[in-house]
């Protein structure tokens, strides 16, 4: 099964010059939020046993794992929104547990940018104000943060939709608009969780090449949960959660 | 399929006559494909003279042909070897995948490690189909994907493999004390 073009399943050999883009690799970039020993559970159930992992500036991430395996969990104690019962998470040098819940919640609204399966979109809001709203969370003056909002609809495919609402958009138009809204604050990580979900292939393809390619551009980090191998290969490495562990080969 | 590696698996546990060995492979690895008697002598021929296997003393009264099969310090070498390091992504694994897994099981050894360099591996494969297809034209990117859709098959079996690791455990070995 090799074409013309050397497109196989096989993997690259040294000589079939097709593994350099992956294989170079700049000096390592600094640690932007990390995680030790970190446990979580729930009631009897413990759904983070004890991890250990850090993303980098820049460094996008695949969280798989089967479903219950706890990454899910995982992202939202990393995010803050969960406190786990032990361990700690670091961003950018600072404990998030010792923060107090308004510190936290301005964490999340100023360095972090949130992509979540659907229903994330408010719908009362037109796509440009949904893109806005982060900015105007953070008092960024509205003519500033809707002429901000409008400079991504081109990159989004959606020149003209701006003021449609997100039910007057198909499921990967609206989610590449929650694309938009997640990394319109420039922020240090992108936490999302199944980002494509709810989508076919190609509508999940574009909302992927989407968020890579504008979170390398701003170097924000990327962690993504997602039980898919070809969502998993936009990330640059992959851990896979099981039973609350990152398991074995990749870490 | 590696028949040579699966007929060590089965001689690591203990020596067998080629006969046995025939069985006992197709009763594990190729229910649907039983191998002929020809191929077993002859693969075991050719992994005699690799020394990985060797015949076992004569047995009183008993001619050349019912000496057992021994597996040899190369042989296990070659196993160990062949059992950590994951299968280069190509079309129709699964054949050798299963062998792996279930020699895996009836020797013992943990089978999630051999799961997740698997997955590792194929990742890294689609990691690199990725970066090709998303700087190529819409010609390159469908034969990526067509690639793309078979390796991501590949680790949906793995997965649900590795969900029942256990229930496939109790029936392999079920099988081997009935043999």
């Amino acid at each position: 099964m090799t074409f013309r073009v050397g497109i196989s399943l096989a993997v690259g050999r040294p000589d079939s010059g097709t593994i350099d883009r992956v294989g170079a690799k700049a000096a390592p970039a600094p640690v932007v939020i990390s995680a030790a020993g970190l446990v979580k559970r729930f009631g009897q159930t413990e759904a983070l046993r004890g991890i250990d992992f850090s993303l980098t500036r820049g460094e996008i991430v695949a969280v798989m794992g089967p479903s219950g395996s706890g990454k899910s969990t995982l992202l939202h104690c990393m995010a803050g929104i969960l406190a786990p019962d032990a361990g700690t998470v670091t961003f950018e040098g600072r404990q998030i547990e010792g923060l107090s819940e308004a510190e936290r919640t301005r964490l999340r609204r100023t360095s972090f940018g949130f992509v979540f399966q659907f229903g994330q979109l408010v719908p009362e809001l037109s796509a440009l104000e949904n893109v806005a709203l982060p900015l105007l969370l953070n008092n960024v003056k509205r003519s500033t943060a809707e002429a901000e909002a409008a400079a991504w609809f081109p990159r989004l495919g959606l020149e003209g939709m701006e003021r449609r609402r997100p039910g007057e958009m198909s499921g990967g138009q609206a989610q590449r608009v929650a694309v938009a809204r997640a990394l319109v604050t420039r922020p240090s990580v992108v936490f999302a969780d199944e980002p494509t979900g709810s989508l076919d292939t190609i509508a999940g393809e574009q909302v992927m090449e989407l968020l890579t390619a504008a979170a390398t551009e701003q170097n924000t980090s990327v962690l993504l949960v997602t039980h898919e191998a070809r969502v998993a290969a936009f990330a640059q490495r992959e851990i896979v959660v099981r039973d609350g562990r990152v398991s074995g080969a990749a870490r | 399929m590696s028949v040579p590696h699966a007929l060590l698996g089965l001689l690591e546990q203990q020596p067998h006559h080629g006969y046995d060995l025939k069985r006992l492979f197709d009763s594990y690895f190729a229910p649907d494909r039983p191998l002929a008697y020809a191929q077993v002598y002859s693969t075991l021929a050719r992994m005699e003279q690799r020394g990985q296997v060797r015949l076992e003393a004569i047995e009183r009264a008993e001619g050349p042909d019912r000496r057992p099969f021994a597996i040899t310090d190369g042989g296990r070498a070659e196993l160990e070897r062949w059992l950590h390091e994951p299968l280069l992504p190509e079309p129709h694994l699964q054949a050798a995948l299963y062998a792996k897994v279930v020699l895996a099981i009836l020797s013992g050894r943990p089978v999630e490690p051999l799961v997740d360099a698997e997955r590792h591996a194929h990742l890294e494969r689609m990691r690199e189909l990725t970066a090709i297809r998303r700087d190529g034209t819409l010609q390159v990117a469908l034969l990526a994907d067509y690639c793309l859709f078979h390796l991501e098959a590949d680790l949906r079996w793995l997965d649900v493999t590795a969900a029942r690791i256990d229930d496939l455990r109790r029936q392999i070995l079920q099988v081997s004390e009935t043999k």
